[in-house]
């Protein structure tokens, strides 16, 4: 399968000239498949903000390139708007970048600078607001009166009402209690299903990616350290444990049990698969 | 034990909107926190936990009840300083409370302001700086750290007080895993090495691994008041306040409904592989 995109020897450095100069994305390949729910994970300072700030366009590499749809971003730096509608970018805490003085208006910016008719505006609204679960009474409202959780579903929404090809969230569920990171990534996943866009999730939590991704690319140092399915990437639990990343807490036990001398794969990243793995072995055991 | 904190029938009532109701943030909440211990306050959002904590150095002050800060009643403006001086807060956002340009500068900043003497606030901010494990970073510029780093400055900046308690409001809520690790293994030292009184606000289950007491709250009131493990052992109530236990004790849980009987209580990774080998083979290492 061809990528909807692709990341060529992308580097970028941060402060040239000065005692801060720093290369935060260091000669990165990888391949974004179409369709695909693709999670990136690495810890601070890895390059995984500073890599999708390239992808559409908001940073300009300072060697590589970034290919969409196999051409280059840049080939026409006039064209870079429609770059950005294509592929669309919610910030991490993007609840702080609303200033309209409804909902509808704030979900309407960004389809109107992109010159559509009135009655398309506003199918765009409604179905975003519909898919993040906003209601209709909702969009009459100030943003500014809603709360934490409300504010980041109207400002995913600004951005799924622009339908792009890619959407990349950084750190979507940041700061919000248990049942708000939820319901915001089960409304992805849903999107995900009936739209089938090509999202790119970027996250701290392991357990988060490892839930909702089909394919997980690790960065550190503004490089590619791995990249697979969840299970792929937890074989390699002891490599992610030495460079700081927190695996699930059940690749864990299952690590552990291994040390005990337990045959434990310890791949399993969900607390039902762990559960069926230990009772399959007792099972076996007392067949034996 | 002394008692750090004090609330007797404490509630609060923000301001209503026009023509609704108030509902309390926090309702009828009497409780004692011990000197030297570390408490973690668990809760979903609304539930009333940073109102609470807000209330613990008088960043607001009871709709009715009393809070007392070592004796010291919170609404009393005279104590004012004094109890501010022995209770320092760290809040959630790394950038809201960075004062200075320059990392010591801003470590200072709290001392200067309480009249310390020059030579007095050298010492101190190197205490300081060195207990967060920041001191080579004394002339470094705030906004160029991590966010982990970042909230390292902001409690070095309250230890400069030399407080006798430290409340912290989700200052780890926006941490990256390294960063939420950096921070408690600084504060649990403080804890440990000084027997500064810690309470910590949050949502991430694991960090109340090691706490000596969890409360949870809900609807503004504490709902479960005993130690990690007592408290996470109740999946169910657990889950019907919108939270989790840790998966090692949902894990214990699955086996047990499979018709194990496993111990609920073993919470960290290494306890929950022992109880799970002493079920199913393996060597327990004690």
């Amino acid at each position: 399968m061809e990528p909807i995109i692709r990341v060529n020897n992308l580097t970028h450095t941060y402060s040239v000239g000065t005692p801060f100069e720093r290369s935060a994305v260091d000669g990165l390949c990888m391949d974004v498949l179409p369709g695909e729910f693709l999670g990136i994970i690495g810890h601070t300072g890895s390059g995984k903000s500073t890599l999708i700030q390239h992808l559409n366009g908001l940073l300009k590499p300072t060697a590589g390139q970034i290919l969409l749809d196999g051409r280059d971003i840049w080939e026409n730096p006039k064209e870079i708007r429609k770059v950005r509608f294509q592929v669309g970018l919610v910030f991490q805490y993007p609840e702080y970048q609303l200033f309209e003085e409804t909902v509808y208006k704030d979900i309407a910016f960004g389809p109107g600078n992109m010159g559509l008719s009135r009655e398309e505006i506003d199918r765009r609204v409604r179905q975003a607001a519909a898919f993040v679960g906003l209601s209709e009474d909702m969009l009459e409202k100030s943003p500014f009166e809603l709360s934490g959780g409300q504010k980041r579903r109207v400002a995913i929404a600004g951005v799924i009402a622009m339908e792009p090809k890619v959407l990349i969230l950084d750190e979507p569920t940041a700061g919000l209690d248990p049942a708000g990171r939820e319901k915001i990534l089960s409304q992805l996943r849903a999107y995900h299903r009936e739209k089938g866009t090509t999202i790119l999730l970027v996250s701290h939590s392991m357990e988060e990616i490892a839930q909702n991704a089909d394919r997980i690319v690790v960065l550190k140092g503004g490089k590619c350290l791995m990249s697979g399915t969840p299970r792929e990437v937890f074989a390699r639990a002891e490599e992610l444990e030495e460079v700081g990343l927190d695996i699930p807490q059940v690749t864990k036990v299952a690590l552990a049990l291994r040390r005990r001398g337990l045959d434990i794969d310890g791949a399993v990243y969900t607390v039902e698969e762990l559960k069926n793995a230990l009772l399959r072995l007792k099972g076996g055991a007392s067949h034996a | 034990m002394a008692t750090m904190l004090e609330t007797n029938n404490l509630t609060f009532y923000y301001p209503a909107e026009e023509g609704r109701e108030a509902t309390a943030a926090v309702k009828d909440v009497t409780l004692q926190i011990e000197k030297g211990s570390f408490v973690v306050v668990l809760g979903h959002n609304g539930s009333g936990k940073s109102t609470l904590a807000k209330h613990m150095n008088a960043v607001v002050l009871p709709s009715s009840g009393k809070v007392y800060v070592e004796g010291m009643d919170t609404c009393d403006e005279q104590l004012l300083l004094e109890i501010r001086r022995r209770v320092g807060m760290v809040f959630q956002n790394p950038d809201n409370q960075i004062v200075a340009n320059v990392v010591e500068e801003d470590v200072a900043f709290a001392p200067e302001n309480l009249g310390v003497d020059t030579d007095e606030i050298r010492r101190r901010v190197d205490a300081a700086l060195e207990a967060v494990g920041m001191s080579e970073f004394a002339r470094h510029a705030p906004h160029l750290l991590s966010g982990g780093q970042k909230q390292r400055i902001a409690i070095a900046g309250v230890i400069a007080m030399e407080p006798d308690c430290i409340v912290l409001d989700e200052a780890t809520a926006m941490l990256d895993p390294a960063g939420r690790r950096e921070v408690l293994s600084a504060v649990k030292r403080l804890n440990r090495e000084r027997g500064i009184t810690v309470v910590l606000i949050t949502h991430h289950m694991n960090e109340a691994e090691d706490a000596d007491r969890l409360l949870v709250m809900d609807h503004g009131q504490v709902a479960m008041d005993g130690t990690p493990r007592q408290v996470f052992a109740r999946i169910a109530e657990l889950k019907a306040l919108g939270l989790t236990s840790p998966h090692t004790v949902e894990l214990l849980s699955a086996l047990n409904e499979s018709g194990e009987l496993l111990p609920l209580d073993a919470i960290t990774v290494e306890e929950c592989a022992d109880a799970i080998c002493r079920a199913f083979g393996g060597t327990v290492k004690e």
